[in-house]
């Protein structure tokens, strides 16, 4: 079992994500699931129509070098998702500051990353350049007031 | 010049910090090499074929005098003596050891200088043209708007992991000096019919072994919507783009499959989406920007004539000097391509002495080119004799700028890994079989380009002629092309048939050039020929 490293406070979600195909199939769907698990390939906008069902949406990757998943979670934030957000996979710590920048919220390594650790690298930087869906204000906005 | 304020410097400082974290744990082996390489490479650091390489960026080519000095010094420090500088506007190492590297990015933190995304799957430095701010052609400064992009670009936490490589270019003239349809992007601002400035966005050109020339994407996009419209174009890419195998994930790859036009609409959908977000910084920071680069106090009665009594200084003066907007001043091209020498490398002290110059004659300010020379942007015509002694006692008073000599060449077999031949003895020999200054002038303006393999960082598409270096059954073999461009006529070249020898390939050039100047018709340069004439009767010469 991966430990799941949370930055959020509701109660975790133990049911095992399905795959979209099975979760939007309009004969067989499974659209009374709570939670999702996103390839790198799957379109993300497909979950759009379910958000407020959706209590966790796991976003896989099986390699860190492949980036989809991190537009999938900034799309899903962008539309009003509030529910978990779950980096999954080979989810490395010096990818954690980006991953949380992007709307992510909880990981579960492959390979155990301390909660320490963890909190670290997302401090990773003192302030940020762009506006994305983590809430910082960028550094123009800084400028600007 | 863009000067840091308290926020740029501490993101360049937190890069530093994250790095030698980085390096220790790689060095104490909790890092596996597999796991460090795209974060060394996002630190422009390359294991090669003898020594780690280093790449530090120079943000759209531009540097003061006290970071140029800085890169000498550096060049002394960690590595042999000299630097090389790249067809990207930056500077490479190439006997870098992994130890000092932190110590080496911190060194150029103090002066305002970093390596960050100057390799890897992320978007890389912003190039431009190196007259930016003098061409007399240009409808504004354009390197605002690639800082505004670079500091978008930094860190960018969506576009990190990107299928492939991510190339901007901005240019604002329309005269194309930095080669901005063969750019992953390239934007071109212009005015619009109301006498705005809007942004052209050409997507999906490149080089590489599918060499294509951007289309035009985004016609005239809203100068404050110009950092939301590339978000647009990059997420579309690192949604689409192919990631199934590396040599088919560069965007081009994408835009060519599906289209321009659907390409377009993805992109047009995804803008007016991404336009609800308030991600554009606003006004008040590109003027923020554009204050720093205010022109600089020109001398308004300094004279606008040069005495040209002597000769040597002339040719230098027909070649290497370009008009400048402000009278009385100009564009000064050094060479950094002597005869036989290696094309774009610098000596520390070569390095340190066009920074004492910088300061002495150009505002302080240097350009670096993406044909591998240095330029000094702003120089009073009354100095341009002293500055050229100055240079021709040191070794960088080549007269050539333009010429067949003026070659631009990768690394090649004897630096990189990822080369098949080796690029730098034969622009040395091509160098020296046309030494002669006469010849050369005859000739006229001929770009010759080399890549010692398909990844094309020798722009050997691009060229009036251009070689490209393969592995034929373990042996160094050339081919030849002939009628690429890069510019306002931009057209990639054609092969011209089988391959040669390192030798064999210099007398082909040599070949091509004698058709030429047999063919050629009056004020014709050497590319207009070959359009004209087509490839057979160089091609009769060359093979018989």
């Amino acid at each position: 079992m991966v430990d799941v490293l949370r930055y959020r406070t509701d109660e975790m979600v133990g049911d095992p994500g399905v795959t979209v195909d099975s979760f939007v199939d309009p004969v067989f769907g499974q659209t009374n699931a709570s939670a999702v698990r996103l390839e790198p390939g799957d379109d993300a906008r497909a979950l759009l129509p379910y958000l407020d069902r959706l209590a966790l949406v796991e976003v896989n990757f099986p390699a860190y070098g492949d980036g989809r998943g991190y537009s999938s979670a900034r799309i899903l934030r962008e539309a009003g998702y509030t529910g978990e957000l779950r980096a999954v996979g080979d989810v490395l710590i010096d990818q954690l500051s980006h991953m949380h920048r992007c709307g992510f919220d909880a990981f579960a390594p492959e390979h155990a990353i301390t909660r320490e650790a963890a909190d670290k690298a997302i401090a990773t930087w003192p302030e940020v350049y762009q506006r994305t869906v983590d809430g910082r204000q960028p550094i123009w906005a800084l400028r600007h007031g | 010049m863009y000067k840091y304020d308290n926020y740029d410097q501490q993101m360049v400082d937190a890069r530093v910090s994250e790095f030698r974290d980085q390096v220790a744990r790689r060095i104490a082996g909790t890092l596996t090499e597999d796991q460090f390489k795209p974060l060394r490479l996002k630190n422009g650091l390359y294991l090669q074929l003898h020594a780690y390489m280093l790449r530090v960026a120079i943000p759209y080519g531009t540097l003061s005098g006290a970071q140029m000095r800085l890169l000498g010094d550096i060049a002394d420090k960690y590595d042999r003596g000299y630097g090389h500088f790249t067809t990207r506007q930056n500077i490479q190492y190439n006997w870098i050891k992994l130890a000092d590297t932190p110590d080496i990015l911190a060194d150029l933190a103090k002066v305002e200088m970093h390596a960050i995304q100057t390799s890897g799957n992320c978007i890389r430095n912003i190039s431009s043209d190196q007259f930016a701010g003098a061409a007399a052609d240009e409808i504004v400064d354009p390197r605002p708007y690639a800082e505004l992009l670079r500091q978008w670009s930094s860190f960018h936490p969506e576009f990190d992991y990107l299928p492939r490589k991510f190339k901007i270019a901005v240019i604002a003239s329309e005269t194309d000096r930095a080669a901005m349809k063969l750019h992953d992007i390239g934007i071109r601002l212009r005015h619009d019919d109301a006498g705005a400035i809007v942004a052209d966005f050409y997507v999906g050109g490149g080089m590489g072994r599918t060499p294509m020339i951007a289309p035009l994407i985004g016609d005239g996009i809203a100068i404050d919507h110009m950092v939301t419209y590339t978000e647009a174009a990059l997420r579309v890419y690192n949604r689409h783009g192919r990631r199934d195998n590396k040599y088919k994930a560069r965007i081009k790859i994408l835009v060519h499959e599906i289209g321009a036009d659907s390409y377009r609409s993805q992109v047009e959908a995804e803008f007016a989406h991404l336009q609800t977000l308030e991600l554009e910084p606003p006004a008040a920071e590109l003027a923020r920007i554009q204050a720093m680069f205010v022109p600089p106090a020109f001398d308004t009665t300094a004279p606008d004539s040069v005495d040209r009594s002597d000769p040597d200084f002339a040719v230098w003066l027909d070649n290497n000097v370009h008009a400048h907007k402000q009278p009385g001043y100009a564009l000064v091209t050094i060479s950094l391509k002597p005869i036989g020498g290696i094309p774009g490398d610098a000596s520390a002290d070569q390095i340190r002495l066009m920074a004492d110059l910088a300061q002495k004659h150009s505002f302080d300010e240097l350009r670096v080119t993406h044909a591998q020379n240095i330029v000094l942007p702003h120089v009073k015509k009354a100095d341009l004799y002293a500055l050229w002694q100055m240079l021709e006692a040191n070794g960088l008073g080549t007269p050539n700028l333009d010429l067949i000599t003026d070659i631009i060449a990768c690394p090649g077999l004897d630096y990189c890994s990822l080369a098949n031949a080796r690029s730098i003895p034969l622009a040395q020999k091509i160098s020296q079989r046309f030494a002669d200054q006469g010849r050369q002038q005859d000739l006229g303006e001929l770009k010759l380009k080399i890549s010692g393999c398909i990844n094309a960082c020798g722009h050997h598409h691009a060229g009036h002629i251009g070689v490209l270096g393969v592995d034929r059954k373990g042996v160094e073999n050339y081919q030849l092309s002939l009628g690429g461009s890069e510019g306002a006529d931009t057209s990639l070249g054609q092969i011209t048939g089988p391959g040669f020898s390192e030798d064999g390939i210099v007398d082909a050039i040599e070949k091509a050039t004698e058709v030429y100047l047999v063919k050629r018709e009056n004020g014709e340069r050497f590319v207009d020929t070959y359009r004209r004439v087509g490839m057979a009767p160089f091609k009769e010469a060359i093979y018989g």
